[in-house]
């Protein structure tokens, strides 16, 4: 087979299919959501993320899909995990939709009724009361479980999900595969990790890790287990993370003008 | 084989087994040695016989004499005059409730004779350790006959044909499985025997696995010769140690004698089978737990817009049957799929979907006379189930509901007890075949309470990963306590329905779509009990705690008992007069009513008497006797 061939033969199909009365073009593989966002068109999610595989766990990104036009065809489904085809024919904000989400934003704004991230979109699907019981002492997690995934990736596999139903958690039970890393706050759609930096200290989890800084500007750079665990990962030498962004931004340009700093 | 005079059939199952049959077994051993009996009489020890409320169960064959609560001191005189003098002994034989003539034979008992054993066939017939006494009833033979008669797709058509549908619970068409899995691209393909069995109460795998394990294993091995499959697995819950141990010793026999593992029956066709144990969760049931289980991840169901016949274990395509659904398949290939359609409902001869064919084990348990294991043909009348083979209510009380399907099927009243059970009449009426688990309700069930009780174990057993099912129940059971507790409103009731319906609609796994059955199919037929609880604080059934008192009327004896008994000392009066209870200090345990030899103490609720022992019965009385 020559080259060319093989990079045809390599070339993702083209998929055709409607996405709320507009045709559009989309490739083989992909999510109604990723198809979706690709032409602008919004699909709440929240436990979506892009670099992450979909678990479909927060059920907000539904939308309803029909195979045919024939009436009484259509089937609710979780856009981030629904694969594209041919002919598929997607409505993204029906009534039926429309009051499914609403009532999960609002089973929601009961778990976590702190959460502003989950109010504002509640407010936004017209939930202003509910006489749902309120979960005692809430935290603001939303078991999207994108922190999980987000430490598995990173390759600390510190992260899982403990106990199940309503009890359900997260938790780190073996603290020394925790790096500090802050992957899983950051991550966090309602910023429900807390963690804290002081002075020459980074907490999260219940851990404290010394706190690595820039030489050049001072900024937080990461802890030494965090460091470590990067270096050895990317077969980079440690020194090349001990620099902030800001700073190799700078060395960077300063270089290309041949000041040496 | 040698051959017998007489054999004495035992039990074994789990039931029988807490009830200290081993003990009797024993005791039979040793008396038919002291007589000499030994080359006349055969004791064996069977698989569960579903008559599990009055074990130790002993069946004297080739008559089918039957024996029941059999302790080891009956054991000489049994062997004395049954065995050696041909009088069976009527005292130790079951007498139908409310009569007093006992029946003799097994099958002229109404719990047996309403029944036709297709997945049970070797019930109580079989010592379940031992492959011969599988093989001389017909065992293996469907394998020898698939092997060596029939290609792989005629026994799917076969299968097809039949319309045998899965027996775990969606009651989807086996063939269609089977050829779908076969046409999926990817190898290997497994076929797995999904006996998680986790609704609380049922034991029909367990009985069928502890009775007759080989016809599960040969219903795989032609599955698997179907599928062009070479290794399956069985998924069994760990709290069955005798399931997995029988298991282990089908396994093992059937791989000595050469009708499992390579080349089979020098046929080329390789086959084996793995035990896999999983820790109980009810949702490790649901398919793709169950498979993220076998593999060792945490049993979590996930999304299937790509179904587990195409990417199952290890993103292979799987084909996953239930017990039952693998146990009717050799009886298929040797009586043919005419005979299996000719029993059951509907119409098949189009699709598979068309009816429910064959049979269906059923547990029956709650308040029912009979207890236990039954196989029934589909379509038989709930009825009929409940009164014929389940012998009714006891007490003379009244039948109120049935719940069916599991704890996240639906309760069914007594106005549709003419309802034939199959698949389609029990998803008309808002219930489940699930996988045949039957809760018996009579009057004194609180309809509330009852949904309450359901959602409360869903509650325990959701694996917590999806907002609506996760969310959702704890919103249901917030509702209905609030409603047991006398708080509820009608606008409860509203929001009960609206959660219920994006459940059903949004959550990712059966568990979470299936969980509102208990509360919607209870709001559907018996609203006027939740309106009852809402605006009279008023529980009909008499059970609600916080709506209910207890009162003493002028059928009191003062005999003092309740007064003795009574933990809160609310209880005052003096010998031969008239007891009083004081409410302040009542917390409403009902340890009075229950010890009150004279029925003398009254439920009170919503400002009526809502129970009252004698009254209920005389109104029963009147009922059964027009
Ligand atoms: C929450 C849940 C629990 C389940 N539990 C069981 C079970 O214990 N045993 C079983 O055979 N099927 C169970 N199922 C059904 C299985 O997912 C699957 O449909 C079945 O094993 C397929 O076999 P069948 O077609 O022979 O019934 C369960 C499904 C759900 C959603
Ligand atoms: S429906 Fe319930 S059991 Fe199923 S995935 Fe969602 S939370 Fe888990
Ligand atoms: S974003 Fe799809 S289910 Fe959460």
């Amino acid at each position: 087979m020559t080259e060319v061939n093989a990079a045809r033969d390599t070339k993702p199909e083209t998929v055709q299919m409607t996405i709320n009365g507009n045709s559009i073009e989309t490739e083989k593989g992909k999510t109604v959501l990723e198809a979706a966002r690709e032409n602008d068109i919004e699909i709440p999610t929240l436990c979506y993320h892009p670099g992450l595989e979909s678990i479909g766990a927060c059920r907000l990104c539904l939308v309803e899909v029909a195979k045919s036009s024939r009436p009484g065809r259509k089937n609710l489904v979780t856009s981030c995990l629904f694969p594209v085809e041919n002919g598929l024919i997607v409505d993204t904000q029906s009534n039926v939709v429309h009051q499914h989400r609403k009532i999960v934003l609002k089973l929601l704004i009961a778990r976590v009724p702190d959460s502003d991230l989950i109010r504002q979109l509640a407010t936004e699907y017209g939930v202003h009361e509910s006489r749902y019981v309120e979960r005692e002492d809430a935290d603001k997690c939303i078991m999207c479980g994108i922190c999980v995934r987000v430490c598995d990736a990173m390759g600390a596999n510190a992260l899982v999900t403990l106990s199940h139903g309503l009890d359900k958690y997260v938790d780190v039970p073996n603290k020394n595969a925790c790096i500090g890393c802050l992957a899983c706050a950051l991550s966090c759609p309602t910023n429900a990790i807390p963690f804290e930096e002081v002075g020459d200290k980074r907490r999260i989890w219940g851990k404290e890790f010394d706190l690595i800084r820039c030489e050049v500007t001072g900024e937080p750079i990461g802890t030494p287990e965090q460091i470590e665990h990067i270096a050895k990962r990317s077969d980079l030498p440690i020194d090349s993370f001990l620099k902030s962004a800001n700073a190799r931004l700078k060395e960077n340009a300063a270089e290309s003008v041949g000041v040496k700093l | 084989m040698k051959t017998y005079r007489a054999n004495v059939m035992i039990c074994a199952g789990t039931a029988c087994v807490s009830n200290h049959s081993l003990d009797v077994r024993k005791a039979f051993e040793e008396e038919i040695k002291k007589r000499d009996l030994e080359d006349e009489v055969q004791v064996v020890t069977t698989g569960c016989n579903g008559f599990c409320g009055a074990g130790p169960i002993v069946v004297i064959q080739p008559d089918g004499i039957f024996y029941q609560f059999l302790k080891p001191k009956d054991v000489p005189y049994l062997v004395e005059e049954h065995l050696l003098k041909g009088r069976p002994v009527k005292k130790l034989m079951y007498v139908p409730p409310e009569e007093e003539v006992p029946i003799p034979k097994m099958n002229d008992i109404n719990f047996f004779s309403g029944q036709m054993l297709v997945a049970l066939r070797n019930r109580g017939m079989i010592d379940p350790e031992k492959i011969d006494d599988y093989i001389a009833r017909d065992g293996y033979s469907a394998l020898v006959k698939v092997l060596t008669t029939k290609t792989p797709d005629e026994v799917i058509e076969e299968i097809k044909a039949s319309a045998l549908r899965g027996r775990g619970g969606g009651g989807f068409p086996a063939g269609i499985k089977w050829e779908t899995c076969k046409r999926a691209e990817g190898e290997p393909k497994y076929v797995i025997c999904n006996a998680d069995e986790g609704d609380p109460g049922a034991f029909m795998d367990r009985s069928i696995i502890e009775g007759d394990p080989h016809s599960v294993l040969e219903g795989m091995a032609i599955g698997a010769y179907a599928i062009g499959v070479s290794q399956g697995y069985i998924y069994v819950r760990m709290e069955y140690p005798l399931a997995i141990e029988r298991f282990k010793i089908a396994l093992k026999q059937a791989r000595e004698y050469g009708l499992l593992g390579k080349n089979i029956l020098d046929t080329g066709f390789d086959f084996d089978v793995d035990i896999r144990r999983g820790a109980g969760a009810f949702v490790c049931g649901e398919s793709t737990a169950l498979m993220a289980s076998v593999e060792g991840r945490i049993g979590e169901p996930r999304a299937k817009y790509i179904h587990t016949v195409e990417h199952g274990l290890w993103n292979r395509p799987t084909c996953l049957n239930n017990v039952e659904t693998w146990a009717n398949v050799p009886v298929i290939i040797l009586q043919g799929a005419e005979w299996f359609t000719s029993i059951g409902t509907g119409d098949v001869s189009e699709n598979p979907w068309g009816g429910s064919k064959g049979t269906k084990v059923f547990s029956l348990a709650g308040k029912i006379n009979n207890t236990g294991l039954v196989e029934v043909p589909m379509g038989i009348t709930l009825r009929k189930l409940v009164y014929d083979v389940g012998g009714g209510i006891p007490k003379g009380r009244k039948f109120k509901a049935v719940q069916t399907g599991g704890p996240s099927g639906g309760f069914i009243p007594e106005e549709l007890l003419d309802l034939q059970v199959d698949f389609e009449q029990l998803d008309a009426a808002g219930s489940i075949m699930g996988s045949g688990g039957m809760v018996i309700m009579d009057e004194s069930n609180c309809m509330v309470s009852m949904a309450l009780y359901f959602i409360e174990f869903l509650v325990g057993e959701s694996c917590g990963k999806c907002t609506p099912c996760r969310e959702g129940l704890r919103q249901l059971r917030y509702f209905l306590k609030k409603i047991i507790n006398g708080e509820g409103t009608v606008e409860d009731l509203e929001e009960i329905e609206i959660i219920s319906e994006t459940m059903q609609k949004a959550s990712l796994c059966g568990l979470g779509k299936s969980a509102p059955n208990p509360v919607l199919s209870t709001l559907k037929y018996f609203r006027d009990e939740y309106i009852a609880h809402i605006e009279q604080k008023k529980c009909p059934a008499g059970s609600c705690r916080a709506l209910i008192k207890y009162e003493i009327n002028e059928s009191c004896i003062g005999c003092l008992l309740c007064k003795k008994q009574c933990p809160e000392n609310a209880i005052s009066g003096e010998s031969k007069k008239l007891h009083i209870i004081d409410q302040d200090k009542c917390t409403n345990c009902g340890v009075c009513f229950s010890v009150c030899p004279v029925d003398s103490i009254d439920i009170i609720s919503g400002g009526e008497i809502v129970y009252h022992h004698e009254a209920l019965e005389v109104e029963n009385d009147k009922e059964t006797s027009v």
